[in-house]
């Protein structure tokens, strides 16, 4: 099993209700986000060309931040999902310095918080916050394993990119262009 | 032209707007970590060449500052934890992948060794001293009588310990700045450099002292062609690396980095020493401080920097 999500930049507006579903649902801290919207405007006025991208955790398949946590807090998940155990993680910083997405931060409590792809709902399952809010119905979650999944079948049909796949983290966040 | 933003108005503390998670503590430790790596490794170095007499200050005088070094360093870590009643937890694992675990276990080794080199050298301070309880005493004597197999593995473990301080942060390929291998021997000789300097400061003996001030000289010099070779290595890098490389090249830390590592941490030092081995009268205490002064700064710097410099998406 693989989770992955693929998020279409063709269909998002950038409503930001990603954002508002997962701090709720996640209890966030006021101040704190596991997801955001990047808006990137290329080109000169009047030929500009915007995309929008619903950013969160990679969930890579190679996790800088599981690697270099010295207490094994950080770790892989069912799915593939890389998750940080609050009762072992010393609040080190060493994963949040090595995320070049920046998806980590350090909770108010003192451990180390991320995006969970919200594994409580998929246990249930349930779709993440993020996908069942999205009002364009921009998301696609699913197991890459499984060819009949909904984001199995987006990424059969549809051109996509991952972020800085350069850095060899190999990132489990597809955007549909 | 392209513009980026968080549109969603990301501002999580500590990450935005740029990376800061790591403050004073930890190139404060990586400096505390270095010194005492330097201090222990040419402690041991003399033990095992067998120049204990001639070289005094190095293997019996100057260890006893490393206890307190490092016990200031781990402190610092500490502070540097979020969840520090949790830290004991880096005990009940060994991750062989993760530099701080590494680092953990090599202090956990180091720390204790420290106590143990400045105990069974404390007539060196109190000659009168008296260990009083048996228990001690044989200790005492046991620890001496194994002094070569402790000098050993003292000085391994210490260019271990300054070796990690550099890996440390060449470990994460999200920070560019950090992403080079050099970091890790440069760090080291950093250490290795400051452990000279206090050397001479406490040394009364002219020849040690002589010796200690063409060690340090050398290494400089080592340091000096290895910051050479990191902005070599970056320039001819990629673009994240050589974006990185301009934060000292014309960037926001160019200054601090040139004036306070390179010319009074290392350049100014190297003359000052190079005069007083001509016969001038110049006081120890400027080049030891100024190399303290440099080997310090150029932790916060590449740390700071560090954090600033990273991938472009």
């Amino acid at each position: 099993m693989r989770y992955a999500m693929a998020i279409d930049t063709k269909k998002c507006v950038g409503c930001s209700d990603c954002v508002v579903s997962c701090q709720t649902e996640n209890d966030v801290p006021i101040g704190y986000c596991r997801d955001w919207v990047v808006e990137v405007t290329d080109g000169t006025y009047p030929q500009l060309e915007i995309e929008i991208r619903s950013e969160r955790c990679n969930q890579c398949d190679n996790s800088p931040c599981v690697r270099c946590c010295p207490t094994g807090a950080s770790h892989y998940a069912e799915g593939g999902i890389v998750l940080v155990t609050p009762n072992k993680c010393i609040g080190c910083g060493a994963c949040i310095t090595s995320c070049p997405y920046d998806a980590r931060y350090a909770h108010p409590d003192g451990y180390v918080d991320k995006c969970t792809f919200c594994i409580h709902r998929i246990k249930k399952g349930l779709e993440p916050a993020c996908v069942a809010a999205c009002p364009t119905k921009c998301m696609y979650f699913g197991d890459l394993d499984d060819p009949n999944s909904k984001v199995s079948e987006v990424l059969k049909k549809r051109k996509w990119k991952t972020l800085i796949p350069e850095a060899g983290t190999e990132p489990q966040l597809y955007f549909l262009i | 032209m392209r513009e980026e933003i968080i549109v969603s108005g990301r501002a999580n503390p500590l990450i935005d707007p740029h990376l800061h998670i790591w403050h004073w503590q930890i190139p404060l430790y990586l400096f505390l970590g270095g010194l005492a790596a330097g201090i222990l490794f040419f402690a041991g170095l003399y033990t095992i060449l067998g120049k204990e007499k001639e070289y005094p200050t190095a293997v019996r005088l100057a260890p006893h500052i490393v206890p307190f070094v490092l016990i200031i360093g781990l402190f610092a870590l500490f502070l540097d934890l979020k969840h520090k009643l949790y830290f004991w937890r880096l005990y009940t694992t060994i991750r062989l992948e993760s530099p701080m675990s590494w680092g953990a276990w090599v202090l956990m080794l180091v720390t204790p060794l420290s106590f143990i080199w400045s105990a069974i050298h404390i007539k060196e301070i109190f000659p009168k001293w008296n260990w009083k309880f048996k228990i001690l005493i044989f200790l005492n004597e046991f620890f001496t009588k194994y002094k070569l197999a402790i000098a050993w593995v003292m000085a391994i473990s210490s260019v271990i310990l300054g070796v990690y301080t550099g890996i440390l942060f060449s470990a994460f390929n999200a920070r560019p700045l950090w992403n080079t291998s050099i970091l890790g021997p440069l760090f080291l000789a950093s250490g290795l450099s400051a452990g000279a300097a206090v050397i001479m400061l406490f040394s009364k003996n002219h020849h040690e002292r002589t010796t200690f001030s063409k060690i340090d000289i050398t290494i400089i010099v080592v340091e000096l062609f290895l910051i050479i070779h990191m902005f070599m290595g970056f320039l001819a890098s990629t673009e994240v690396q050589i974006k990185a490389a301009e934060l000292f090249l014309g960037g926001p830390y160019t200054a601090s980095f040139w004036i306070f590592v390179v010319i009074l941490g290392m350049i100014i030092p190297v003359i000052l020493e190079v005069l007083e081995l001509k016969k001038y009268k110049i006081p120890v205490l400027i080049p030891a401080t100024l190399v303290l002064f440099g080997s310090l700064m150029l932790r916060f710097l590449i740390s700071f920097a560090g954090q600033e410099s990273r991938w472009l998406y």
